[in-house]
C-alpha cells in the first residue's frame, strides 16, 4: 500500500523525538513524506495538490505533537480545507473510501497521566475521537494513535531508539499491508500492541 | 560657409574615426586624436585655425568638471580632502622638483627649469577623466585617486599663473597681459581688493547655487520648454566661467564648485543630461585639435630627441605616481592604472607655456619643442590605457588578490545594492545572526547606514573584481538588489556564470525583468513592488468593508494566480517578448482571475471560495 506521512510540527528544530521519527519516515523509499509547515509556511494550503496526493495513497499518517489534546493548527487547517464536501464527505464525496488514517504523536506527559485514574482522566485514544469520527465520515478506517510519551525525556531515558525502530516497523508493515486492521482498530494504542498486530513479512511476490 | 565647411571636416573625421577606434577597443580619445592627425598634419585639411579651435574647445573641460562636480556631493569632497591635498599636493610638488632638476641637467636656465617642472607636472584632465568615465574606472580606487590629483592640479594652476611672471628674467611685461584669455581683469587692482573679489565671487557661486539657482530653474522649468532649460544650463556654466575668468581663476574650478553645490538639487540629472552632449562634442573637438596641432615638422626633424624627452618626462612622472600610489595604499593593479593614466602632460601646459613665453621665462624654440612633447605624451596616453587594460589588469585579476583588504570579512551572504530593497533584506538577515556582506556604490547611503550600524562597503557591485574581493566564492547566497534594472541583469548573468555554486536571489523591476533575470541565471526572483502593492490592495478591500481575513484570503488567491501566470507566460514572452500572443495569453489569464476572485458570489462552491464553506443545505453532512 502507498503510505503518506503528513508531518506537522511548527518548531521541529526543538523537537528531539519528532525530528527523529520524521527522519525515519523520510528515509523510507516507499513512504511519501510531507513536511506541512515547510510546504505551507503561510498556511496557504494548495487544496488541489493535497487532494491529488491523497488520491495517490492508501494510508495517511498524521505525525505531530499533541497540542492541547489535539494537533497543531496547520494540520487542523489542512483538514478544514482539504477534506472538502463533495470530495471527502457528503453524498458525492467518496474519494477517500477505504483508505486508512492514523495519528503518530508525541506527548509531553507520561503514560500514567492518561487513563481513568490519571491526571488527564481519559485514555489518550479518547482525545482522538474527533480524528476517528472524521475518518469515519470520510468512509476511511481509523487506527488508534502510535504515541511516544514524555517525549522530552525519551532521549535521555534511552527510549528514543526503540520508538524510532518501532515507527519504522509500523510504516513498513502498513506499506506491505501486514497490519491486522480489525484487531488494530480495537486496541488502545498502536504503539503498545504493535508486535501482536503485525503479521510476519510476506513472501516478496506479495508485497504491494 | 567657411565655418560650415570647417565644421564639416571636423565632423566627418570624428564620425569615421571614433566609432572605428571604439570598435577596435582603443577608446574614443585615441579616435579623436587620430582624426585630428589625419585632417591636420597628414592631409592638411585644416591648418592655422586649430589653435583657435583648441581654445574654444577647452571649454569642454570646463563643462566636464561641472559634470564631475554634479556627481560629487560636498561631504564626499570633504572626505577626499586628505587624498586631494596629500596625494595631489605631493604629486605636483615631487614631480615638479624632479622634472625641474632634469631640465636643469640638460642645460635649461634655472628659471626655465622651474617653469618646465611645474608645467609638465600637470596631467591631462580631459583625456584622463574622459577615459576613466568611458571605461567605468571612475569609481575604482585608482579612478578616485586620479580624480583627486587632477582636481588638485586644477587648483595648482592658479599659484602657477601667479608664479610664472616672477620667474621672468629682465622682461618687465607682466605675463598675465598675454593673449591667452587667462589675463585677469582685476590684475591692476590692489592685492587685498583682488583677494576680496576672489572670495566674494566664490562665495557668490556657493550662495547662488544654494539659494538663487533653484528658484530660477524652477521658473524656467515651469515653461516646459526643453531648449530653454538647456539654454539656462549653458548660461549657468558660461556665466560662472566668465566670472572666474574675470578674477583670474580657472573657469573649470568655478564650474566644478557650482556642480558640487548643485549636486543634491533636484535639477542635477536634468543639468547633467543637458550639458553632457555639449561637453562630449567640445571635448572631442579639443582632442581633434590636439591631434591636428601636432608639429610634425619639428617631430620628424628631431625624432630621437623628442621621443627621448617624452619618454624621460613620462618615466619621471610615472615613478612619482607609482611611489605615491603605493604609499597611499592603492591595490596592486590600481596603482598601475593611476600611474599610467596620469603620466602624460596636460592641456594646461599649452596655456602656461604661452604665459611663460610671454614672460620671457622660456624662448620660442623651447616652447615649440615643449608643446610637441606635451602633445606626444597626450597621444601616448590612450595607448598606455590600452596596455593597462589588456596586459596589467588581466594579470592582476588572475594573480593573488590583494583587494581583500578593502573588505575585511567574508560572509555566507553577499548583498549587492542596499537601497530600499537590499536594506530590508540585509537588516532581516543580520537580525537573524547571519553574516552579511553588503555592497553599494552610493556613498551617501553607506554613510547613513553605517550610522545605523549596518556595515556596508563602498563599491560598484557590477565590477567583477569587487565581487571577487567580497568573497563571493565562499558565499552561499547572493542577493542582487540593484536599482538599475539593466545593471542588475548583467550582474546576475555575471555571477551565475562565474560562481555557479552560489544561490542567486534577485530583485526584479517588473514582469519582463523577472524573465530576463531568470534567463540570466537567477534562482529566485522577487518583484520589488508586488508584495507591498498587494498588501495595499488588501488594506483597501478591508477599508471597503471586507472582513480582514477574507481580504487576506483573496490576496492570497491573487498572489497564487499571479505567480502561476508569471510562470505560464514565460514561454509566451520567450517566444517574442510582449507580442500579440503574450497579450492574448495574459488577457486570458486575467479574465480567469476575475472569474476566480468570486465575481459570481451567489455560488458558494466556486473554486476561489472553497475554503471553510459549510456543506450545501440540500446535502446532509453525514
Amino acid at each position: 500500500m502507498r503510505v503518506q506521512v503528513l508531518f506537522a510540527h511548527p518548531r521541529s528544530d526543538r523537537s528531539e523525538v519528532n525530528t527523529a521519527l520524521a527522519a525515519a519516515a523520510r528515509s523510507l523509499p516507499y513512504v511519501t513524506f510531507v513536511d506541512l509547515y515547510a510546504e505551507y509556511p503561510d498556511f496557504d494550503i494548495d487544496v488541489d495538490r493535497e487532494q491529488d496526493r491523497l488520491l495517490g495513497h492508501d494510508v495517511v499518517v498524521f505525525q505531530h505533537p499533541v497540542y492541547w489534546y489535539s494537533c497543531p493548527a496547520l494540520l487542523k487547517e489542512w483538514q478544514d480545507l482539504v477534506l472538502e464536501h463533495g470530495f471527502a464527505y457528503g453524498s458525492q464525496g467518496r474519494a477517500l473510501t477505504g483508505k486508512i488514517l492514523m495519528n503518530v504523536v508525541t506527548c509531553g506527559a507520561r503514560r500514567e497521566t492518561y487513563g481513568y485514574s490519571g491526571a488527564n482522566g481519559h485514555e489518550l485514544r479518547d482525545f482522538f475521537l474527533p480524528f476517528e469520527k472524521t475518518a469515519h465520515l470520510c468512509r476511511m478506517r481509523w487506527l488508534p494513535p502510535f504515541a511516544v510519551f514524555a517525549a522530552g525525556h525519551a532521549l535521555e531515558e534511552g527510549r528514543l531508539e526503540g520508538q524510532v525502530a518501532a515507527y519504522r516497523c509500523l510504516l513498513t508493515a502498513l506499506a506491505e499491508n501486514r497490519i491486522d486492521l480489525v484487531r488494530a482498530e480495537r486496541v488502545n494504542l498502536l504503539s503498545e500492541d504493535l508486535d501482536r498486530l503485525i503479521w510476519p513479512a510476506a513472501p516478496a511476490a506479495e508485497v504491494a | 560657409m567657411e565655418l560650415l565647411a570647417g565644421a564639416f571636416i571636423y565632423l566627418v573625421s570624428a564620425v569615421i574615426a571614433v566609432p572605428l577606434a571604439h570598435r577596435l577597443g582603443l577608446g574614443s580619445v585615441l579616435g579623436y586624436l587620430i582624426a585630428g592627425i589625419v585632417i591636420g598634419p597628414a592631409f592638411g585639411l585644416v591648418g592655422a585655425e586649430t589653435e583657435e579651435v583648441m581654445h574654444f574647445a577647452e571649454f569642454g573641460v570646463v563643462m566636464m568638471l561641472f559634470l564631475v562636480g554634479l556627481e560629487l556631493q560636498p561631504f564626499m569632497l570633504w572626505r577626499m580632502r586628505a587624498q586631494l591635498l596629500g596625494l595631489g599636493g605631493l604629486q605636483v610638488v615631487a614631480t615638479a622638483v624632479l622634472l625641474a632638476l632634469a631640465a636643469l641637467l640638460i642645460g635649461l636656465t634655472w628659471q626655465a627649469s622651474v617653469a618646465v617642472g611645474m608645467i609638465l607636472a600637470l596631467s591631462s584632465t580631459a583625456i584622463v577623466l574622459q577615459t576613466l568615465n568611458e571605461k567605468g574606472w571612475m569609481k575604482a580606487p585608482a579612478g578616485r585617486s586620479a580624480f583627486s590629483v587632477l582636481l588638485f592640479q586644477d587648483i595648482a594652476v592658479i599659484p602657477m599663473l601667479a608664479l610664472l611672471p616672477l620667474l621672468a628674467i629682465g622682461d618687465p611685461t607682466p605675463a598675465h597681459l598675454g593673449d591667452h584669455g587667462h589675463a585677469s581683469g582685476i590684475a591692476h587692482w590692489p592685492e587685498w581688493v583682488q583677494a576680496i573679489a576672489i572670495l566674494s565671487v566664490i562665495a557668490g557661486i556657493i550662495a547662488a547655487g544654494r539659494f538663487l539657482i533653484r528658484p530660477v530653474f524652477r521658473f524656467v522649468a515651469e515653461a516646459r520648454l526643453r531648449e530653454v532649460f538647456t539654454a539656462a544650463a549653458l548660461l549657468l556654466v558660461v556665466g560662472i566661467a566668465l566670472a572666474m575668468d574675470a578674477i583670474g581663476l580657472s573657469p573649470a574650478l568655478g564650474t566644478f564648485l557650482a556642480g558640487v553645490v548643485l549636486s543634491d538639487s533636484e535639477y542635477r540629472h536634468e543639468l547633467e543630461s543637458d550639458i553632457a552632449p555639449f561637453k562630449g562634442l567640445l571635448l572631442g573637438l579639443f582632442f581633434i585639435s590636439v591631434g591636428a596641432g601636432i608639429d610634425f615638422g619639428l617631430l620628424f626633424g628631431q625624432p630621437l630627441q623628442i621621443f627621448g624627452l617624452v619618454l624621460a618626462v613620462m618615466a619621471i612622472k610615472l615613478t612619482v605616481l607609482l611611489a605615491l600610489g603605493r604609499a597611499f595604499g592603492l591595490p596592486g593593479s590600481d596603482t598601475w592604472l593611476f600611474g599610467l593614466g596620469l603620466a602624460q602632460a596636460g592641456e594646461f601646459a599649452f596655456v602656461l607655456f604661452g604665459v611663460a613665453l610671454t614672460g620671457g621665462v622660456i624662448v620660442l624654440a623651447e616652447a615649440q619643442m615643449l608643446t610637441v612633447i606635451v602633445t606626444v605624451s597626450m597621444l601616448a596616453t590612450p595607448l598606455l590605457f590600452i596596455v593597462y587594460e589588456r596586459v596589467i589588469a588581466p594579470r592582476a585579476a588572475v594573480g593573488v588578490t590583494r583587494d581583500a583588504d578593502t573588505i575585511e570579512e567574508w560572509g555566507p551572504v553577499v548583498i549587492a545594492g542596499v537601497g530600499r530593497f537590499g536594506q530590508i533584506v540585509s537588516r532581516f538577515l543580520i537580525a537573524n545572526g547571519q553574516k552579511v556582506i553588503v555592497l553599494d556604490h552610493d556613498p551617501a547611503l553607506i554613510e547613513m547606514l553605517r550610522k545605523f550600524g549596518l556595515k556596508t562597503y563602498y563599491g560598484d557591485a557590477t565590477r567583477p573584481d569587487l565581487l571577487h574581493a567580497a568573497g563571493l566564492e565562499q558565499a552561499r547566497i547572493f542577493v542582487a538588489a540593484l536599482d538599475d534594472a539593466e545593471a542588475q541583469t548583467r550582474l546576475v548573468a555575471h555571477v551565475a556564470r562565474t560562481y555557479p555554486c552560489v544561490h542567486i536571489i534577485a530583485r526584479a523591476h517588473n514582469r519582463q525583468h523577472v524573465y530576463e533575470l531568470l534567463e540570466a541565471g537567477a534562482h529566485e526572483v522577487e518583484r520589488e513592488m508586488f508584495e507591498s502593492a498587494l498588501c495595499a490592495g488588501r488594506q483597501a478591500l478591508v477599508a471597503l468593508g471586507a472582513h480582514p481575513f477574507r481580504a487576506h484570503q483573496l490576496a492570497r488567491a491573487f498572489r497564487r494566480h499571479d505567480l502561476q501566470s508569471l510562470e505560464m507566460l514565460h514561454e509566451a514572452w520567450s517566444n517574442g517578448g510582449f507580442d500579440q500572443h503574450y497579450v492574448a495569453a495574459a488577457r486570458m489569464r486575467y479574465e480567469e482571475l476575475v472569474r476566480l476572485m468570486g465575481s459570481d458570489r451567489s455560488d458558494r462552491h466556486d473554486t476561489s471560495d472553497r475554503g471553510w464553506t459549510p456543506p450545501p443545505k440540500g446535502d446532509a453532512a453525514s
